[in-house]
């Protein structure tokens, strides 16, 4: 299982990254903005995907409809500040098969990760 | 400035904290901002755009947030090191997008974060908007998040 996180904070990806080392996942790449992470989709070819909103260079709302124009299976999960309704509707509406805002508890991302993968597994 | 607008930063900051660091914060009397210095030494900065606009600093002195640091990456970090500015970064991020999912009904975009270190240093702002200073406590020391926001015309009118 390759799963790529795209972050602009170092801090916030070594967050996730523990919360994904509990859970067994060990290979594990990073990206820090939108446009980082598709110059490297091609070679990784993740089989998750954890996403931030805000980041400079392309955001990750960009990233999920550019990545969505040729990939239509894998699974994203949308990691963010961003809270609002309508934020998580544009996200759903975009691509993204999960939301989990910031803050969030270690369990709640587990939660979310395990929900997203059971999910498209099912529908596979 | 209008109280809806500062109790969501409260609300936020408390989050943040007890969900990213098991660290309650204390509110103290919020009050407007003299002088154009920051209150602390390291600073968060984030901006707002939208049918609100102005700036967010999380203002920390130098030990407060080398100890806020070191719950929040699970380390000590020195603040030379890009990571001390990175979690700043993240926590001030944080802190203002929970806050403006409480402005209801106004749509706000937050920019990425900048952070500042260096004893009084000046983060340049609105002058024809207050700033209000919302002090916090913590177990890690002192703190404050400090807020200088307006409403669009356009957003007032809706």
């Amino acid at each position: 299982m390759k799963i790529l996180l795209i972050d602009d904070s170092k801090t916030m990806r070594n967050i996730q990254k523990a919360v994904l080392g509990q859970l067994g996942y060990t290979e594990i790449h990073e990206a820090c903005d939108g446009q980082d992470a598709l110059s490297k989709v091609g070679a990784i070819r993740p089989d998750l995907i954890l996403v931030d909103w805000n980041m400079p260079n392309m955001d990750g709302l960009s990233f999920v409809k550019a990545y969505r124009q040729t990939n239509k299976t894998t699974p994203m999960i949308m990691v963010t500040t961003e809270a609002e309704k309508s934020r998580v509707i544009e996200a759903i509406k975009a691509g993204v098969n999960n939301y989990v805002v910031k803050p969030f508890t270690p369990d709640l991302l587990s939660q979310r990760i395990k929900e997203t993968l059971g999910r498209t597994t099912a529908a596979a | 400035m209008d109280p809806n607008y500062i109790r969501p930063f409260i609300a936020s900051i408390q989050n943040v904290f007890s969900t990213m660091l098991q660290l309650q914060v204390a509110i103290k009397e919020p009050h407007l901002k003299g002088g154009s210095g920051t209150s602390y030494d390291v600073s968060g900065i984030i901006g707002l755009s939208g049918d609100v606009v102005g700036s967010v600093v999380l203002s920390f002195p130098q030990e407060t947030a080398r100890r806020v640091v070191a719950l929040f990456c699970g380390q000590d970090v020195s603040s030379s090191q890009s990571d001390f500015a990175d979690a700043v970064g993240e926590l001030v991020n944080m802190v203002s997008g929970g806050a403006k999912a409480g402005f209801t009904g106004r749509r706000v975009s937050i920019s990425c974060p900048s952070v500042v270190l260096g004893a009084q240093h000046v983060v340049a702002r609105q002058t024809d908007v207050p700033t209000v200073i919302i002090p916090c406590e913590t177990d890690c020391g002192l703190m404050a998040i400090e807020v200088t926001i307006q409403e669009q015309a356009a957003a007032k009118a809706a």
